[in-house]
């Protein structure tokens, strides 16, 4: 069946047998189908049997459309390619949605672990890959088992249990597996059950209907997110542990007061996009 | 762990969550809501609500079952019996909260991983019984909400120049705080008014400054 793509913010490129009137064409987006864009001319491609369509408003390569024509049975779907939508929803959950720069998430384990940078780094390794698996696990038990049987309401429940059973059995096999990688990053698995991160994660894909890849762009991009920000928090706090910080300012509160600092500068990402 | 302790007066397990064992200011626990959701006082409000009423029920229920669990097994167990008074608050505040739910839901659903509920179960529902845990859960949970509101009336007027929705100023004085560095800010500020104030009483700051905990 014929293709189709969004090859600039105006402008489309169809394949297949295409009336080459524009009046015939429908083009709409797939989040609301009942609102026709414009399109204002058709003219003939480059390669034989293509099109370019130019529209009125803007596109977005990460949009999803639909284009229908008179006299022609099967609709084109324009979706963004596989690689781009994961591509942008780990850029969008580890930099411009940073989890716990603007979602605030995670805040108990990031002040904690965030004294010195090498158990920073061992905390962000463990989380990222823990926080993968868990993600994964999750999105397919709500997808094959919970969904079709109408157990929404069992989600808490469910996958708390994932993550705790996760925790153990990634405790139980490192330990068997490899003893040294256990003395070094065991102490951050047991942490792990208590980062609401790891939690909010499957919650996240599950309300909004996550396909496959965006369960996994969301899971990786939350670890190197909460990594990133562990990473560069532990960073800070070990140069003002040296400064002469206000008595009652010692402790927590400066730590928090660095973190608004950085939650300021992730502010910047938020212009942050993925062509 | 099968014989009470004797439980300290009704009045120190109240006044303890409230000011010395504040969660929030003093323990440092569950943190996220207190930065996420009190941007304004009534998001803090229904949270702090929430977190109160799942408070007392798990500290309760833990009580109630601490002798037929295995002590081995007791953090699972607790996990559970949480994630049950979480899934019933979850449900019970969309359907009769729609509105504010749609901005707050995600972290009623995340009160399971709150750690001041657990550790509370651990740390006293384990050694007494139902009735001190009753009060033991309201003090610490009133401590949460007092903690959540002063929050969210700090942001509210600063951000947004209203209280409870209700305009006080007729301007913004700084939108800055409403923003999600905001919320860094003053309960940064807030935890070294608590310390300025434990300093002024006479007290000694624990080392390594307030709320060390973690």
């Amino acid at each position: 069946m014929a293709d189709a793509k969004v090859v600039s913010p105006h402008e489309i490129l169809v394949e297949g047998a295409l009336p080459a009137d524009a009046a015939s064409i429908r083009l709409v987006r797939s989040s609301d189908a009942d609102i026709p864009l414009a399109v204002i001319s058709v003219k003939p491609g480059a390669k034989s049997n293509s099109f370019l369509l130019t529209t009125a408003e803007t596109l977005n390569s990460q949009d999803n459309y639909q284009l229908t024509a008179k006299g022609v049975d099967q609709p084109w779907e324009i979706a963004p390619s596989p690689l781009a939508l994961v591509f942008s929803v780990i850029i969008g959950s580890a930099l411009i949605n940073n989890f716990v720069f603007t979602r605030y998430l995670g805040l108990c384990v990031f002040f904690g672990v965030s004294r010195n940078k090498d158990t920073a780094i061992g905390m962000g390794v463990t989380f990222t890959i823990v926080g993968l698996l868990s993600g994964m696990i999750a999105w397919a038990l709500n997808t094959i088992a919970l969904v079709p049987l109408k157990l929404e309401f069992m989600q808490i429940i469910a996958f708390i249990g994932i993550v705790a059973c996760l925790v153990q059995a990634t405790d139980l096999i490192l330990k068997k597996v490899n003893p040294i990688l256990h003395k070094k990053f065991g102490i951050y698995l047991v942490l792990i059950t208590t980062n609401c991160i790891i939690l909010a994660v499957p919650l996240l894909n599950a309300t909004s209907g996550a396909t496959m890849l965006q369960a996994f762009g969301l899971s990786l991009g939350a670890g190197l997110g909460f990594a990133l920000a562990l990473f560069l928090m532990s960073c800070a706090i070990e140069k003002v542990n040296m400064a002469p910080v206000p008595m009652v300012f010692k402790g927590l509160p400066v730590a928090f007061i660095i973190a608004g600092l950085f939650a300021l500068s992730f502010l910047g990402f938020s212009g942050l996009k993925v062509a | 762990m099968s014989e009470h302790r004797t439980p300290p007066p009704v009045s120190t397990m109240l006044m303890r969550g409230l000011f010395e064992e504040n969660p929030i200011f003093r323990l440092a626990l569950s943190l996220c809501p207190a930065v996420a959701v009190t941007t304004s006082v009534k998001n803090g409000l229904m949270l702090g609500v929430a977190v109160l009423v799942v408070q007392v029920l798990s500290s309760m229920s833990g009580s109630l079952v601490k002798h037929i669990i295995n002590p081995k097994i007791r953090i699972p167990v607790f996990t559970l019996l949480i994630a049950i008074w979480v899934s019933a608050m979850d449900m019970i505040l969309a359907a009769y909260f729609a509105d504010i739910y749609q901005q707050v839901g995600l972290y009623v659903k995340l009160i399971v991983a709150f750690a001041i509920i657990i550790s509370r179960m651990e740390l006293f529902s384990m050694k007494h019984s139902v009735v001190p845990c009753f009060w033991d859960g309201l003090g610490m949970g009133l401590g949460f909400l007092v903690g959540l509101v002063l929050a969210g009336a700090f942001r509210e007027l600063l951000g947004s120049g209203s209280i409870f929705g209700i305009a006080i100023l007729p301007f913004k004085p700084l939108l800055l705080v409403v923003l999600p560095a905001g919320g860094f800010f003053t309960i940064g500020l807030i935890m070294a008014l608590f310390n300025w104030v434990d300093v002024k009483r006479g007290h000694k700051l624990p080392s390594g400054g307030g709320g060390a905990h973690g």
